[in-house]
């Protein structure tokens, strides 16, 4: 594959080191000239200065190629969104991937069609809600593409559906029960379970449904 | 009618100056607090600080209420991201964008932005001032 990295902090410095590793063609762009001068000592031609949002640039690193594959790994978001839409709307690139510095930018991605996104702020953060499971409700895995999510819940003796089956609660429009961890023992969530005190429940609903979710399965009214 | 300015330095507070004087409700966005004085003292629009890309700080700014946009902060691609949010998230009918790299310009008014470039308007004009002078000359000789 020909890939491009823009961006060579740690992150793409380090990406370039991988990729080619895995064999493949890669060139990196890098605009601080201190910077390019240690990253040429290890790449030498596959790195070349200059502002990756700018078009000689990438047409110089072979953006009309185009490459398989573009990845903006810049520190800032609005480079990495521009750096992709030209990709993708005036070279034709195929596939793009982009770094999210401030998770708060995520929706701006979103909007502008940048898919996939990597955040690691936002990987850490869904790491510490899961070891520390305050909220109730844990984040497992987002279907962006599906408007999906799938989250976890524990049930403690307080939660108002102990002790009922599955199929007599009332879920939220939008969501459903999979399977109920149960004493290390997995299990599917049919209309019979019924659920008990220390139950991890597992859910699959659509965005914006936990707060229903979580009034169903954890608060006592 | 209502304009949101999004930067406020030299372009930005001019724009923001002379709409408000054109009888525009004007509100400011800069994230620099000092801009404020590039409005002078009698200003009366709003100003807000902040970061344009963040959506607490538009809509503090009433940018569901604007009919205009006009997207001036000191980065191409700052603007360029704003100018998309305002049109794509907002929906405001007119909102146009200062980007002064020609080819990004040209570029996203391909892709439906409406852009400004600075840059083309000085190329253009210094060229044509060379070439009418020489012209000129020619005539005179």
């Amino acid at each position: 594959m020909y890939i491009v990295i823009a961006g060579g902090g740690k992150v793409g410095a380090n990406l370039t080191r991988s990729v080619l590793d895995l064999g493949h063609e890669v060139t990196l762009i890098e605009q601080r000239h201190d910077r390019f001068g240690l990253l040429e000592e290890e790449f030498e031609h596959r790195v070349q200065l200059g502002d990756a949002t700018e078009l000689f640039v990438l047409e110089r690193a072979g953006l009309a190629r185009p490459p398989d594959l573009v990845v903006a790994v810049t520190g800032d978001d609005e480079d990495n969104m521009v750096i992709c839409q030209i990709a993708k709307e005036h070279y034709g690139v195929e596939k793009v991937i982009a770094r999210v510095n401030d998770p708060r930018n995520q929706s701006h991605f979103d909007l502008l069609g940048i898919s996939p996104t990597i955040s690691a702020t936002s990987i850490i953060l869904a790491m510490i809600e899961h070891e520390v499971p305050e909220h109730g409700l844990i984040h497992l895995l987002e279907l962006r593409k599906e408007n999906l999510e799938i989250v976890e819940v524990q049930l403690d003796a307080d939660s108002p559906c102990v002790g009922k089956q599955v199929g007599r609660i009332t879920l939220p429009p939008g969501s459903r029960l999979i399977t109920i961890m149960r004493e290390g023992q997995a299990q599917m969530a049919d209309g019979a379970t019924e659920l008990k005190a220390g139950d991890q429940v597992l859910a699959v609903l659509e965005v914006g449904k936990e707060d229903e979710l979580k009034d169903v399965l954890l608060k006592n009214r | 009618m209502k304009a949101l300015v999004i930067g406020c330095g030299r372009v930005g507070s001019s724009v923001a100056l002379e709409l408000d004087r054109l009888g525009w409700d004007v509100t400011a966005i800069d994230e620099k607090e000092d801009a404020l004085h590039r409005l002078g003292e009698n200003w009366s629009g709003g100003f807000v600080v902040g970061h344009g890309m963040d959506i607490d700080v538009l809509r503090q700014a009433r940018i569901e209420d604007a009919d205009a946009v006009v997207v001036a902060t000191d980065g191409d691609n700052t603007n360029l991201v704003i100018g998309q949010l305002a049109q794509k998230r907002f929906n405001i009918p007119t909102t146009i964008v200062r980007v002064l790299d020609p080819a990004r310009a040209a570029l996203y008014k391909e892709l439906g932005l409406w852009t400004v470039c600075p840059t083309s308007t000085a190329i253009e004009t210094l060229t044509q001032a060379v070439n009418s002078s020489a012209a000129r000359e020619e005539v005179r000789s």
